[in-house]
């Protein structure tokens, strides 16, 4: 069935899940998001505890989305994961130990002889929350930047740096999208909670954050989504593969492609469209619309990083070395293979989703708490 | 095509894989395997409606759930180490070896992450029967995972169903199903499970066994000590039989390594299995000193076990190195300029291409792929360098293969004690029972060396050696953040096991009711 597509077909075929998984994954930082809020909405024991089962019990779903994305990346564009993780080597390793750090503290939070103590583990929680998302955001950024790597005839691929992934906070757009995404987190985690969670007060505290945290995001958000219209993007050429740089390349790239740039514009009116409910019409649904929102957003942005003929992984230190889905993918045959394996992901989405409401079918409040039941964080 | 070659970054790279590897194996066996003990529980409750039983299933799943979180930790690093640390690696193999991390991450991470959700949140919320089911998706997921990750190990030592694609330069995969179903990935698959299952039973077995001792918690433990038991015999009475699967298929595919493993340097017709041996410090290949200082041999068994022929012929180290004519097989010398061919008709090759010249092109190709087997060997200097080390392997595979047969016994007798319930007055079995969950553990640790350090120099067997394979950056980066992981990971260890015991000490009963998580 599948074989019969061109490589070409499959490749644009892949960027398309791969978009996916990535625009899942920004929505599910809320779980990062409110991380960093647990000490802001929970201003005692209780509190923070409720605040905390209820991201708690989902930050498994974000880490699989995440290992799904490298994973994915690895089998259908290996040549992106080769250069990417073996170039900017200290930026992913960082990320990484944030998300060690993620893994074990809502397990070992509050059990009996966790060694560190429960503060030691809610800081974990922070700083996974904080630098990890920070610097997914910086380093994604770079895809639209640029990185300096040189790239041989064998297509091993050669940092030239020697920060190894540190010069990416060099740029001031990589940490505008860094600072971006890690007060969006901050927005859909307070939204989140805010849904999730039956308490008066931890709600009251949420609706401010969702405004407080909203207003930086937007600011930083629009300076990068501006710059990056209106800057040279890296294109190619379909027949040569030549690199070159293009004027206004990602905002031609939403010109010429429409269904790209409706996407971009209903995700953002419904991001907005989320907290302006939860602002003023003291709604408590708000991650209906905003989380949705944020997937089309990001996935518009893949969209226009990797069609139209424009490089998503480009060397700055030498144009012809960056990456294309063409010339970084997986040979036609791995590609096939790989589609009939991603006819799993409906599957995997269902049953997510039908397991997910049977467990929330009742929030999160006092009660739960004080029940002593088995798997409490 | 690749220049200079830094040891201390090839080897530092080995290391930090080595680190977290070993830190990632110290919680997936009971993973593996207590998924099912706690499974088997809860579905002799849901059949009795004993709440006994079910008191059993939610304390071992509370242990699991430690354990699991840190698993998951130290699985993340490895899933992107790859990237980071064998770059090269990873492109020249990335369109065979990324399509099971992939399918991984689709069929059984999230299998697992979900319904682990049912397992840990669901008791008395969800029907039972769904609750049970969910515990049986954690444990299927589990060992799904475990298939994917072990197919792609298996290809780096046996690779199958690609082709070397010189544009690209890289191996390209040309049969999914003979990289899924390769017998090597078939058998190491179920090798590997089962020691999950062997060592998750023993910690049952020796948590119980320590309850026993102390006499608290009799019920719970002599429960489950049946049931672990019961598992662990079968389990380890398998894991034996796939063990001499294992050793079947090293033998056919990586003889260097079955060389290491036995200690044999002149290849024999009828060789013999050295039940027990001490080698001889400093031997050489081709220095005519003998091999052992003293050795207990079973004559032929080796041939038998490795080629299902009493006297069918096994090449020692040796007779790899220096060549075999008699045997047909090729010195090392001669593979290592076979490959220097190949290498040089590849680099011929881009060269024509990039000028366009058609001719030459075709004709370094095809010079190419005359001598594209022993491509691998053409990255080589010393023809010493494919054996890999001899002491090390030999001497782990001996510890497991040991505690692999004693552990056998051990369930018998557990086993036997435990039904007609004479347990509790044979105190040393007990504590011997203790003693083996750490037994069991060094023996899979042995396991892994044995393939791992077994197949060096290759990180794809002949095909490409590990010292080529790694990212091209700078050798203190990779010093820097090996010792970053190894501070992290020991502390984060240490919390659990320090977790683990305490929650252990407090037993199923010392909850306190509210708030605390226990
Ligand atoms: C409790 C753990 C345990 C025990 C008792 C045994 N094994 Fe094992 N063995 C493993 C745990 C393990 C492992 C950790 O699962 C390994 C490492 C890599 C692998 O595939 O499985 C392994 C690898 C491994 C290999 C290397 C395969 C390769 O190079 O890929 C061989 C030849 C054997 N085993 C053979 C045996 C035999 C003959 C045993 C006798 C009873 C035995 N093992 C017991
Ligand atoms: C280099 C090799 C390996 C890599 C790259 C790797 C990768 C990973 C990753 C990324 C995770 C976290 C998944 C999540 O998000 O939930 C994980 C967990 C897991 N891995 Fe590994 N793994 C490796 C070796 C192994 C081996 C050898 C086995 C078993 C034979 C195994 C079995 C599992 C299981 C059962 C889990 C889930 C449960 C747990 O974490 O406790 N892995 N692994
Ligand atoms: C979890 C159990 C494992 C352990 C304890 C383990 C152990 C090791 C060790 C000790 C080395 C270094 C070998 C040497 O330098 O001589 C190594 C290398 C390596 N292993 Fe494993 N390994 C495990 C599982 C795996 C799996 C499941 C895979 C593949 C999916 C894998 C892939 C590799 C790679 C790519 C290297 C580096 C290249 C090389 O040295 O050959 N390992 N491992």
């Amino acid at each position: 069935m599948f074989e019969s597509l061109t490589h070409l077909q499959l490749q644009h075929y892949w960027w398309f899940i791969m978009s996916v998984v990535a625009s899942t994954l920004v929505f599910l930082l809320f779980v990062q998001g409110g991380q960093t809020l647990i000490g802001t909405l929970g201003k005692n024991e209780d509190e923070r505890t409720m605040v905390i089962n209820s991201i708690g019990r989902k930050w498994e779903f974000t880490f699989t989305t995440l290992v799904m994305f490298a994973a994915g990346m690895f089998a259908s564009f290996p040549l992106f994961y080769s250069t990417s993780f073996g170039g900017a080597y200290y930026a992913w390793k960082i990320f990484l130990v944030c998300f060690v750090l993620q893994a074990i503290s809502f397990e070992f939070r509050r059990k009996q002889g966790n060694m560190l103590g429960q503060k030691t583990y809610e800081a974990f929680l922070y700083i996974n929350g904080f630098l990890g998302v920070f610097l997914l955001g910086a380093v994604v950024a770079t895809f639209f930047t640029g990185s300096e790597f040189y790239r041989s005839e064998y297509n091993l691929s050669y940092w030239q740096t020697t920060l190894y992934g540190i010069e990416i906070l060099f740029n001031p757009l990589n940490l505008a999208l860094g600072i971006a995404l890690l007060f969006l987190a901050r927005t859909l985690g307070a939204l989140y909670i805010l849904n999730n969670v039956d308490h008066e007060v931890i709600e009251q505290r949420a609706r401010r954050q969702v405004g407080l945290n909203a207003v930086v995001f937007l600011v930083f958000f629009l300076y990068f989504v501006i710059r990056i219209l209106l800057k040279d993007g890296y294109a190619y050429h379909p027949e040569t593969f030549e690199v070159y740089m293009e004027p206004y390349k990602y905002l031609n790239n939403y010109l010429q492609m429409p269904a790209a740039l409706i996407l971009f514009l209903a995700g953002v009116v419904l991001v907005l469209y989320g907290i302006g409910i939860t602002w003023f019409k003291e709604s408590r649904k708000g991650i209906w619309f905003s989380g949705p929102g944020t997937f089309l957003t990001v996935l518009s942005l893949f969209f226009v990083l990797g069609y139209n003929n424009t490089c998503f992984y480009p060397s700055s230190y030498d144009l012809q070395s960056s990456l294309t889905i063409q010339n970084a993918s997986s040979s036609h045959y791995t590609l096939t293979a790989m589609t009939y394996i991603s006819l799993f992901v409906p599957v995997v989405a269902a049953y997510i989703f039908f397991t997910w409401r049977a467990i929330d079918k009742h929030k999160i409040n006092d009660e739960d708490m004080k029940s002593g039941d088995h798997h409490i964080y | 095509m690749i220049e200079n070659i830094d040891l201390a970054l090839v080897n530092w790279s080995r290391g930090q894989f080595a680190l977290v590897a070993l830190y990632h194996w110290l919680f997936i066996p009971l993973t593996l395997g207590m998924t099912y003990i706690i499974a088997f529980t809860q579905t002799i409750y849901v059949r009795t409606g004993d709440k006994e039983w079910e008191r059993i299933a939610k304390f071992w799943a509370k242990l699991f759930g430690i354990n699991f979180a840190i698993g998951v930790g130290t699985g993340i690093i490895l899933g992107l180490e790859f990237g980071t640390n064998w770059a090269n690696y990873s492109w020249i193999s990335g369109d065979i070896f990324g399509a099971p991390l992939a399918a991984e991450g689709i069929m059984a991470f999230f299998l697992e992450s979900t319904f682990i959700a049912v397992m840990f949140f669901g008791w008395g919320k969800v029907s039972k029967k769904f609750h049970l089911v969910s515990i049986y998706l954690v444990a299927f997921g589990a060992s799904l995972s475990a298939l994917w990750i072990l197919v792609a190990n298996a290809w780096m030592n046996y690779p199958v169903g690609m082709v070397f694609n010189p544009d690209t330069a890289r191996h390209e995969m040309v049969d999914f199903w003979a990289v899924l179903f390769s017998p090597y990935a078939i058998n190491k698959f179920l090798h590997t499970i089962t020691s999950g299952f062997v060592i998750s039973s023993f910690f049952i077995v020796a948590v119980s066994g320590w309850y026993l001792l102390k006499g608290r918690n009799i019920l719970l433990a002599k429960r489950s000590i049946v049931i672990a038991a019961s598992f662990g015999l079968l389990s380890s009475v398998f894991l034996a039989t796939t063990g001499d699967g294992s050793a079947y298929w090293v033998a056919q595919k990586q003889p260097a390594k079955l060389a290491a493993m036995e200690g044999l340097y002149e290849g024999q017709e009828g060789a013999g299995l050295v039940a027990i041996g001490m080698l001889r410090p400093g031997k050489q290949i081709g220095d005519g000193e003998k091999a052992f200082v003293f050795k207990i041999e079973i004559p032929k068994l080796l041939s038998v076990l490795g080629y299902r022929n009493a006297n069918a012929f096994v090449p020692g180290a040796e007779d790899l190195v220096l060549g075999n004519a008699g045997q047909d097989i090729m010195s090392a010398d001669e593979k290592i300029s076979r490959g220097k061919v190949a290498l040089n008709a590849l680099a011929e090759y881009k060269e024509a291409v990039a000028l366009d010249d058609m001719q030459s092109a075709s004709a370094a190709q095809a010079r190419f792929e005359e001598n594209y087997y022993y491509m691998g060997y053409g990255h080589l200097f010393d023809p010493n360098g494919i054996i890999p080390n001899v002491p090390f392997i030999f001497y782990s595979f001996r510890i497991m293969v040991m505690l692999g047969f004693a552990f056998i016994a051990l369930f018998l007798l557990i086993l036997y004690l435990a039904v007609t319930d004479k347990l509790q007055e044979n105190r040393w079995l007990l504590r011997t029972s203790i003693l083996a969950f750490p037994l069991a553990f060094l023996a899979s640790m042995a396991g892994w060396i044995v393939a791992e350090v077994g197949r060096q120099p290759w990180t794809i067997q002949g095909l490409l050696p590990t010292m080529v394979s790694t990212s091209n950056i700078n050798a203190n980066a990779v010093i820097l953040t090996f010792w970053m992981f190894a501070a992290l990971l020991t502390v984060l260890v240490l919390a659990e096991f320090k977790i683990m015991t305490t929650t252990i000490k407090r037993g199923p009963d010392n909850a306190k009711k509210g708030g605390e998580n226990v």
